[in-house]
């Protein structure tokens, strides 16, 4: 029986069952039903060596075709340095749990406090938790967060400039969790602020959620906004996505009192949509309202300053059903991703990839206007993503461009005709202009 | 691990001026000031500015400072901290998957959704369920999932009424707080004195508003719930679904399967039974499994097999809806794939036997030290309560040694420490899960440290009370980090 992820030898067995005073591995289940047991061997294929182990995986890896990506909605090709997989594969931060054992356990505390300071000071916020899944299910806590704070209101507002699969995932949680979630209405590809006044008039919303830059790519002006929300008593979420915050106006700035979303664009590859990670940042004065493990600085009992874990008091393992959330640990190592790419970056790093990005993508849309396939839908500003309808079925163009190795973008919503192209630094004009002339040939 | 704390923060090795990064020529020469300056943020960005050699140097210094799995043995009860094979790195590495966009059409990821197929059918199989989804990112996060679908199949049936959920108290504390997130009023059932759910405590709490009941099979105090056959059938009699919490399927596998015990919803923790790492806390996975005729409600996308043996993904009207913006952490799923294939029908049986032969071997040998408030086989775990009186003190002693003590001390001798003061049960909780992948020497040098421990309880209480002293820091202030609460640097 020997297998080498397991060191008992014929002899550690029988010592060991001669101890437990049971005559045989199957005897340790006695106390459990016959007629439970499997009676069979599992149907599932034969254990297999190292080596087929890789044949197969890899077999399966080439069924796929990486694309050249123009593609985003929520998941970006940017560059990640070699120094972070590298150090994030340490067996020491990837082998090892919730640090519960602080004593044992700074290297991890250490990098999750970093991160926690690093993404208070990209939102403007003052506090961080250790991380969400992802920037939708963070947008998820954040509308709980909102009905958490208010006493009575259930009602939470988002609107329709939010990602569509971000806006299923916070109806998902809403529907289960007793929330009435409403949308706010778009006019010209960006939040209608109108809409949202009157529909805070009702004076029962809880919350609302709008996103920067939006589903279109556009940088919205949220300008009243919070003002608005917190005449009406309710909070302010605004979900950015993070490598953005290097240079828009901050969700501090725009007076949000929650500020969410996805962080993959700070070092994460795309690895077919996860891990990521979502960050939620606020206000100390919703501290203890925070879903998720937070890191503190203490000192030891030699007065020397340390982490924890801390303000476990909102956490389930003590409150249970009375919880801020579910949520225990979420991405853990993938802190590390975030804390090791800023520090790398610094803030000029972080500028430079993001002008690299603005300019790539301002320059692929004239190409790709110039083809004359395209016309203009937004007159709006963005970031690195953008929005042109094309003149033909979206399907279609991405059918075609995938069979020549390019990923063009992805179908903004359910219309047929609009094309969401994003652009990275990774991106060339080379193949921005093979892009363009595979499109032109269509 | 390096006993010499490092304790720097990356802000203090930080110099104004240098970089760590390299970018590629930018494309036309478009510049961020032509962005309205009202949508720029004004506020400085304060970032460390290192070199890459530095970068290195300060996180490989910090990692010294962490012990994980690699490091020793990590005896942590209710989390299966087994081997994280290295295999499993290879094949999640694989630029064939890592550089895949989750928008990219289905055409082009076929060997992507194949092999989230394939882990789908081998769970099932492994579970005795119909179907999984890869969706959900954590435990936690499966169980919020499956007690979704529980709930959108009696929304389903018009069933309403349905709003209360019952949980052991014995239970994982993620249990009655994914049924709060869910919308469900939690019903605490009790356990008897041998540790199992307390059946004539049970039936009075069923009726026509009892939407299911969540378990785990061992419990959290690794005993197996031998009524689990009536238990079920009771709550299925009042029109409930039963949910099993995967976090204990370990001493299960090949042996005992979680549909042949009744179970109807399940989730499985990928980072827990099918070794992948625990990354200091994530990311992990949390697959959901179905019985037959509850497939419909799992949530979007679903990747499924059409009739010419390509791979789709499903929206189904039953579904629950999405719970995450993609497929979960799908690289998590690559490394549980590996797994899957490198232990086969063969293996996955005795990985459960040996993970119990581990656990009765300790709890058989440090019996007479610890008191054992559960006597008899357990599975993959066991729970003692806290060190004999005779070698800790009596409870009214002021300077008693309690399981604190004992935990941080067994730090000094380079081991974790189980899971404490958790399952709720008992005051002085000691929870101790070994895992298959530990032989009998390391389980024997716990064994002995543990004994020594107990011996310094009766010769120097001092000693545990102020322990650890030969870890990189001592004994920290939990109260000041609350009440002097700082969360970053900035406010140092």
């Amino acid at each position: 029986m020997s297998f080498r992820y397991f060191p008992h030898t014929d002899e550690d067995l029988k010592e060991m069952l001669r101890v437990v005073g049971v005559d045989s591995l199957d005897a340790l289940y006695a106390e459990v039903p016959e007629e439970l047991k499997l009676q069979r061997e599992l149907d599932i294929p034969a254990a297999k060596s190292e080596v087929e182990v890789m044949a197969a995986a890899e077999a399966l890896a080439r069924r796929n075709k990486p694309l050249v990506c123009f593609a985003g909605a929520g998941a970006y090709d940017h560059f990640t340095p070699s120094v972070i997989p590298y150090l994030a594969s340490r067996s020491e931060f990837s082998t090892s749990y919730t640090p519960y054992q602080a004593e044992i356990s700074q290297g991890t505390l250490q990098y999750i406090f970093e991160y926690q300071s690093m993404m208070a000071e990209l939102t403007g916020m003052d506090i961080s938790n250790a991380s969400m899944y992802d920037g939708s299910t963070a947008t998820a806590e954040a509308m709980m967060m909102c009905v958490a704070s208010a006493k009575k209101r259930r009602r939470v507002l988002i609107s329709e400039t939010v990602a569509p699969n971000v806006r299923q995932v916070v109806a998902t949680y809403a529907r289960f969790h007793g929330v009435e979630l409403d949308t706010i209405a778009a006019s010209e590809g960006v939040t209608d602020k109108n809409d949202l006044d009157a529909k805070l008039a009702a004076g029962d919303v809880a919350g609302v959620i709008c996103q920067q830059p939006n589903c279109y790519g556009l940088i919205e002006d949220f300008s009243g906004f919070a003002d608005a929300c917190h005449n009406e008593k309710a909070l302010f979420v605004l979900n950015t996505k993070a490598q953005a915050l290097g240079v828009l106006k901050t969700p501090g700035e725009w007076g949000a009192d929650i500020a969410c979303g996805d962080a993959q664009t700070l070092g994460i590859p795309l690895c077919f949509g996860g891990p990521y990670i979502g960050y939620l940042c606020t206000k100390n004065a919703l501290v203890r309202k925070m879903p998720g493990r937070l890191v503190g600085a203490t000192t030891d009992a030699d007065g020397r300053r340390c982490f924890v874990l801390t303000m476990q008091a909102r956490e389930q393992h003590i409150r249970r059903e009375k919880a801020t959330s579910n949520i225990c640990t979420a991405q853990g190592v993938m802190c590390l991703y975030v804390a090791a790419y800023l520090s790398l970056m610094g803030p000029e790093g972080l500028r430079k990839v993001c002008e690299h990005a603005y300019s790539g993508a301002h320059v692929l849309e004239e190409k790709l206007l110039a083809t004359g396939k395209f016309e203009k839908v937004f007159a709006r500003d963005y970031f690195n993503e953008f929005c042109l309808r094309y003149k033909g079925s979206v399907d279609a163009l991405l059918a075609a461009c995938a069979e020549q190795g390019y990923l063009a973008g992805v179908k903004a919503g359910d219309s047929d005709d609009l094309l969401l192209v994003a652009v990275t630094e990774k991106r060339t004009e080379e193949e921005m202009n093979r892009l363009c002339e595979i499109i032109k040939s269509l | 691990m390096n006993k010499t704390y490092y304790g720097k923060l990356i802000f203090e090795v930080s110099r104004k001026g240098r970089v760590g990064y390299s970018l590629p020529a930018k494309v036309g020469s478009h510049t961020l000031g032509e962005i309205d300056a009202n949508l720029r943020r004004s506020s400085d960005l304060s970032l460390p500015e290192a070199d890459e050699q530095t970068v290195v140097r300060h996180y490989t210094n910090m990692s010294n400072n962490n012990f994980g799995v690699d490091t020793g043995f990590y005896p942590l009860g209710s989390c299966t901290m087994k081997y994280n094979p290295k295999v499993n790195e290879a094949v999640a590495a694989l630029p064939g998957f890592t550089a895949l966009h989750p928008a990219q059409p289905v055409s082009t990821v076929q060997g992507a959704l194949e092999l989230y197929y394939d882990v789908q059918r081998t769970l099932s199989e492994i579970a005795g369920l119909s179907e999984f989804t890869l969706n959900p990112f954590a435990g936690a996060h499966g169980e919020l999932t499956g007690l979704m679908v529980i709930r959108a199949y009696h929304q389903q049936r018009g069933d309403t009424a349905r709003t209360k959920i019952i949980v052991p108290d014995s239970a994982h504390g993620t249990n009655p707080a994914s049924a709060a997130v869910c919308g469900l009023q939690i019903v605490e059932v009790k356990s008897t004195a041998d540790g199992t759910v307390d059946v004539e405590d049970l039936k009075p709490l069923l009726g026509p508003d009892i939407a299911g009941m969540m378990m785990t099979n061992p419990n959290t105090l690794g005993i197996f719930e031998r009524k689990i056959p009536e238990i079920a059938r009771l709550v299925h009699e009042c029109g409930g679904l039963m949910y099993y919490d995967g976090a204990n399927l370990n001493p299960m596998l090949g042996v005992c399967r979680p549909g042949d015990m009744g179970f109807d919803v399940m989730h499985i923790n990928l980072h827990k039974t099918f070794s992948t790492p625990h990354g200091g806390g994530g990311p992990g996975s949390g697959p959901v499994g179905v019985r037959s005729g509850l497939e419909s409600f799992l949530p979007q996308p679903r990747v499924v097999k059409s009739t010419d043996g390509t791979f789709e993904l499903l929206a189904d009207e039953n579904s629950l809806g999405r719970i995450s913006s993609f497929f979960g952490n799908y690289a998590i799923v690559l490394r549980a794939y590996a797994y899957l294939l490198t232990l086969g029908c063969e293996y996955f049986p005795l990985a459960g036997k040996l993970s119990v032969l581990n656990a009765n071997y300790i709890k058989e040998r440090l019996k007479p030290y610890f008191k054992l408030p559960i006597d008899g086989l357990c599975k993959h775990e066991f729970v003692f309560d806290g060190l004999r009186d005779e070698y800790a003190g009596g409870h009214d002693e002021p300077d008693h040694v309690t399981t604190l003590d004992v935990a941080k001390r067994l730090l000094d001798y380079g081991f974790h420490a189980p899971t404490i003061y958790f399952p709720l049960l008992f005051h002085e909780a000691m929870m101790i899960e070994p895992t298959e992948t530990e032989s009998k020497e390391t389980l024997n040098s716990f064994i002995d440290v543990l004994i020594r421990i107990a011996e310094e309880a009766k010769a120097d209480r001092s000693l545990l009370k102020t322990a650890p002293h030969d870890t990189p820091v001592r004994r920290l202030d939990d109260v000041k980090a609350v009440k002097d609460a700082k969360f970053i640097y900035k406010n140092l």
